[in-house]
């Protein structure tokens, strides 16, 4: 463990990159007394990778050593690699350096299990503490929560964090225990229950006494991934939204399986990861959180996996012609939003805007609508005008025509709103 | 045909909104007196800002708009834009002339604009929140040297204040000549005689940076090509969030 720091940091960036969660959003940690740093709701993006992934806060392991072999992870204890571990002080310093420079908001700190889970909880939980305590450090502050922690670790843990998340990864218990037979779903679920208990006891006791502290105040968020198994999308988000419902998580996050242990056979041999299915679950995610759709309207039985070509709000348009064309002048709020080329942004300057004039196809292109796409599913006239018949089918393929020229700038450009962190998005 | 020549302040503005109605003119061209022209038929009224008349029409704003858009004709004042000037003096001219708030109507081109141009102006702030680099001094001071596109200093003090309220900073436009101290007790404007920075990209000088300065950078630049993972290069997303006219600020883009 002599590494210096530039070299630990190298190693234990690298080893946490494939974590993919970025926010620093949903606390509000003030900066009383002239402490260092607070945390804004909203989150700041400080920089962004040649992957275009925010960068938000210090996202490191405090170890790669581990003791499990989880076939799907770059750092189970049968891979030949560098390992390295940090020391608490140069974590401390490392974050606050960063920190006072502008770089981050703040730390993320994971790690692989050493010794055993408390073991490892107990060394994250210490780093949270002195930042806070001894450092007076308010930025913001996510911690893994390591699967089998005890509940006292958490408790405490989550006294010093922002957020916590505990990482499902497969999203299925067999196909958990096929890749990873130490682990069980029960060792994530548990934290995971525990912390959201405490969270609602939490705003509960603090709505009633003055001073209790807070308890990870920009709640949970969890990781799948996606393609290392056989799932479908339906499965998938399916589980997603018994997590935003039942666990009340704040985020979900998607992660296309990238094969870094490559000689596996537990594991497909893909060439590059799948992140145009990645982008269409994070789009499907998008729409369950504001835009008020439900799993199962995104995807079914019968359509149980994301059409690959089209976002699933336009898939879901084109399954449910019945539904349209809308008249803007009248539809109420959610129903505008499910029209493809209106996002939240314009759906609210349009209920605003109609309160005083009637609104005519004008009037939403300089809003921002999307009309190559929006004019097949709205109305602006009172009279029901001549309505053109409603195929799907050859409304799928004019869009489609549109953007094959474009298709990758579509994809990124959708990427761009998703991962924009920190504008005008209404909180969940 | 007539026209308003102001000083190109936020005050001036005002009064010439106050001006117009007192006058019962609408001016046909309104301009800073730095940007006029002669013209020759025209009929010229010189506004002398009058922090009275100014004071006065803030009022009449806070009266009419919402506390959410209060702060917009300041915004719009920022970007320094000349079309912005008109459609910021229209704005205020429409407010005041209408009976009811019509601060949502985005159906009406006036409202519709001054909302996109106040929207640029917050984006561009907001990019300072997250691409402002500090540096270390010497004496311990961190100091970032930057040039926004439009005048946005004003609107972000506040967050670096509370932010870091344990050091000493300064923000400093290059562009504008112009920037704040923060001293631990509050913050001053000031205007730097001597640059002991590369006024292109900010860059502190090399004996006036603190010892150890460099040495985070690098670490910071080692974190920052190592958190990418490579099987997912994407520079146009990239360039999409992090437009690169900020690079030239970034240590993890420029070292
Ligand atoms: S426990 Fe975590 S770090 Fe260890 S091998 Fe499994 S996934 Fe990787």
């Amino acid at each position: 463990m002599s590494n210096s720091l530039m070299q630990k940091l190298e190693i234990l960036s690298g080893a946490a990159k494939y974590d993919v969660s970025c926010s620093s959003s949903g606390s509000n940690r003030g900066n009383k007394g002239k402490g260092i740093g607070n945390s804004v709701a909203a989150g700041i993006c400080h920089s962004f990778t040649d992957d275009g992934r925010c960068i938000s806060l210090l996202k490191v392991l405090f170890t790669n050593y581990c003791i499990y072999d989880c076939a799907y992870c770059i750092n189970r204890r049968s891979n030949d690699i560098p390992r390295a571990a940090f020391t608490v002080d140069e974590l401390i310093d490392l974050t606050i350096n960063f920190y006072r420079r502008n770089y981050i908001e703040g730390l993320f700190l994971s790690s692989g299990v050493i010794n055993n889970p408390d073991y490892t909880m107990e060394r994250l939980t210490r780093i949270a503490k002195e930042l806070r305590i001894k450092h007076r450090f308010n930025g913001y502050i996510h911690l893994k929560a390591i699967p089998h922690a005890s509940e006292a670790l958490i408790n405490e843990a989550g006294l010093y964090a922002d957020r916590m998340s505990v990482n499902i990864e497969i999203p299925t218990e067999p196909e958990l225990k096929r890749l990873a037979p130490e682990k069980d779903f029960n060792g994530v679920l548990e934290p995971m229950s525990l912390i959201k208990n405490r969270i609602i006891e939490n705003q509960d006791e603090r709505k009633r006494y003055r001073g209790v502290p807070l308890f990870t105040p920009g709640g949970q968020s969890t990781q799948l991934i996606i393609g290392a198994t056989p799932e479908s999308d339906l499965q998938i988000l399916k589980l997603a939204s018994g997590l935003y419902q039942d666990q009340k998580l704040k985020r979900v996050y998607y992660s296309g399986y990238l094969p870094v242990n490559l000689r596996d056979q537990r594991l497909p041999a893909l060439k590059e990861p799948p992140l145009v299915r990645e982008n269409r679950l994070y789009q499907s995610d998008w729409l369950m959180r504001y835009y008020y759709f439900k799993a199962d309207e995104i995807v079914n039985e019968k359509h149980p996996d994301l059409d690959l070509e089209i976002d699933p709000k336009l898939s879901y348009a084109l399954r449910n012609p019945h539904l349209f064309p809308i008249d803007i002048n009248r539809a109420d709020y959610e129903m505008i939003l499910r029209v493809p080329g209106i996002g939240v942004k314009s759906a609210l300057l349009i209920i605003n805007a109609r309160k005083y004039r009637r609104l005519n196809m004008e009037h939403l292109k300089k809003i921002g609508v999307v009309l190559k796409r929006a004019k097949y599913f709205i109305t602006c006239n009172e009279l029901p005008a001549h309505q053109k018949e409603f195929y799907p089918e050859i409304i799928r393929q004019q869009i489609l025509a549109k953007h094959t020229t474009s298709r990758s700038k579509t994809i990124q450009g959708i990427q761009l709103s998703l991962f924009d962190n920190n504008l005008s998005l209404p909180n969940p | 045909m007539n026209i308003f020549i102001y000083d190109n302040t936020f005050e001036g503005l005002l009064t010439a909104v106050f001006d117009s109605y007192s006058l019962k003119i609408i001016p046909d061209i309104l301009v800073s007196q730095k940007e006029y022209q002669d013209y020759l038929w025209a009929n010229k009224f010189e506004i002398n800002t009058d922090i009275c008349k100014a004071e006065r029409v803030w009022e009449g704003l806070e009266k009419k708009l919402s506390s959410k858009n209060i702060n917009l004709p300041f915004r719009i004042f920022l970007s320094e834009e000349n079309d912005n000037t008109r459609l910021l003096f229209d704005f205020i001219r429409l407010v005041f002339d209408s009976h009811h708030n019509i601060e949502t109507d985005y159906g009406n081109p006036v409202i519709l604009t001054a909302r996109q141009a106040e929207r640029k102006v917050l984006q561009e702030a907001c990019r300072m929140l997250q691409f402002v680099r500090f540096q270390k001094t010497g004496d311990d001071i961190y100091f970032s040297g930057i040039t926004p596109a439009f005048d946005v200093l004003p609107l972000i003090v506040r967050h670096f204040e509370d932010r870091f309220a344990d050091q000493k900073w300064v923000l400093y436009d290059m562009k504008r000549d112009y920037g704040f101290y923060y001293d631990l007790k509050g913050i001053t404007e000031i205007t730097l005689r001597e640059k002991q920075f590369d006024s292109s990209n900010g860059e502190l000088h090399s004996d006036t940076v603190a010892e150890n300065e460099i040495f985070y950078q690098r670490l910071w630049k080692n974190y920052f090509d190592h958190i990418c993972i490579s099987e997912r290069i994407n520079p146009k997303l990239q360039k999409n969030h992090m437009p690169r006219r900020y690079w030239k600020f970034l240590p993890e883009k420029r070292l």
